[in-house]
């Protein structure tokens, strides 16, 4: 008896351990179950209701970003000159586009919190490792704005390498700001521009509605 | 009208200037152009946005919305069907057949609970959908962002408007302004989004024009990501 207890808890324990982490959630089930968990501790919290725009980004800094991979979006957006910075430029750079990237998305997130979302179902095979999510904000009177999210199958699970709001791809956009940076005053200077970018905002955070 | 004059000052007024973006060779006009309009955005147009978002109701502020794009819809539907998207068009006609009855006029959107989806369709698509290429980037004075082929889109857009057919003039010019005031308003949040998200707030927008005039001329379905210098032809079919 307590033999085949012990050994169905031994079954149980072996396949807990041998599955690769909690049965992965799929990347539309992620995006759902995240965006709806933001977006109800918003509507929650009296002090970004009010505006605390450093609260919020608190907020999205604890929940959404894990999700992304921000090397990837720096490289992608870097596009060649990725390639030429040394691997200490690569992690400022990472760190400073991130730290812009969040800001965009509080204040996105902040405007939309109280719209309707759509998410649309995934069209992707079960083996694909590179999908699009896609995600509506419906308006009264207007069209959809469009959300979709890319995003890369990887060990630690599914991560977000970019995201297109109406249409318009973030990486891509920034795309060509780095490289005329780059071309103007090289890796550093652009490194020196997304931060001196980043100070002024936080300069000024506290003061926006 | 106005769009046409604009476009033939520009291309008339200045040659390329060095190295720049191959999209944009007019990009010294096309700044100080940019430069004026920023002026009047910050000093009349973003205040009067403000002013009313304040003072309307979000719930009013809809049904202005509502009214206004009802009478987009039956252009968004011609120019659907001008592009062969002919259930489109007749999806955008029936949401302006249930809006301006049971919507009462326009002001309730009641065809989008019924499942008809909003569209964006404009001249400038259409000629994009026909094969014509965007050509050179414009900022237009007072309009913003366009091309060489959303200019002219842009001129039978403002060609074909109701609105500019109302009577008395008292009440075309103010029909006008409030639904250009409306439009701001609905663009606060995203122009304060892009101020933010901006390293260079005049090439940011110009991308992103760029990038979403090409993915509106293929629905959202645009091919995948070319190279920056040959993105944002026409459609090619």
């Amino acid at each position: 008896m307590t033999a085949r207890l012990a050994s169905a808890l031994l079954f149980v324990f072996a396949a807990a351990w041998g599955a690769p982490a909690p049965a992965q959630e799929g990347p539309d089930v992620l995006v759902k179950r995240v965006t709806l968990e933001v977006v109800d501790l918003i509507s929650k919290d009296k002090e970004i209701k009010a505006g605390n725009r450093a609260r919020l980004i608190e907020l999205i800094d604890a929940k959404v970003l894990p999700h992304f991979n921000f090397a990837s979006m720096s490289a992608l957006a870097m596009g060649q000159s990725w390639n030429k910075a040394n691997p200490e430029q690569k992690k400022r750079i990472t760190e400073e586009f991130r730290t812009l990237l969040v800001r965009t998305y509080a204040s996105a997130l902040a405007a939309y919190s109280e719209q309707k979302f759509d998410f649309r179902p995934l069209r992707a095979k079960p083996a694909d490792t590179d999908v699009t999510v896609q995600v509506r904000v419906l308006q009264p009177g207007a069209q959809p704005v469009p959300i979709d999210y890319s995003m890369e199958k990887t060990a630690a699970g599914w991560k977000v390498y970019d995201v297109m709001v109406g249409w318009v791809s973030l990486v891509a956009n920034y795309r060509t700001e780095f490289n005329n940076l780059v071309r103007e005053a090289g890796i550093d200077g652009l490194i020196k521009n997304l931060s001196d970018k980043n100070r002024a905002l936080e300069a000024r955070a506290p003061a926006r509605r | 009208m106005r769009g046409w004059v604009v476009i033939a000052a520009l291309v008339a007024g200045c040659a390329s200037t060095g190295e720049g973006d191959p999209r944009d060779p007019f990009e010294g006009v096309n700044r100080r152009v940019y430069r004026f309009n920023d002026v009047v955005d910050v000093h009349v147009a973003q205040p009067v946005a403000r002013g009313y978002k304040r003072v309307v109701p979000g719930e009013i502020r809809d049904r202005v919305r509502n009214f206004f794009g009802n009478i987009g819809d039956v252009f968004i539907g011609a120019n659907n069907i001008l592009q062969g998207k002919f259930a489109d068009g007749a999806g955008d006609w029936a949401r302006v057949l249930w809006n301006t009855s049971f919507g009462l006029f326009g002001i309730h959107d009641v065809a989008s609970e019924m499942g008809y989806e909003k569209h964006d369709e404009d001249f400038g698509q259409t000629f994009g959908w026909w094969g014509a290429k965007s050509g050179p980037y414009l900022i237009l004075p007072l309009l913003g962002s366009s091309t060489m082929r959303d200019g002219l889109g842009k001129g039978v857009d403002l060609y074909t408007d109701p609105l500019t057919e109302v009577r008395p003039y008292h009440l075309e010019y103010g029909l006008i302004g409030l639904r250009l005031t409306q439009t701001r308003a609905d663009l606060l949040d995203a122009s304060r989004i892009l101020e933010e998200a901006a390293l260079d707030k005049y090439v940011f927008q110009r991308d992103a024009y760029l990038q979403r005039r090409r993915s509106l001329i293929y629905d959202g379905q645009p091919p995948r990501e070319r190279p920056a210098e040959e993105a944002d032809d026409g459609k090619t079919r």
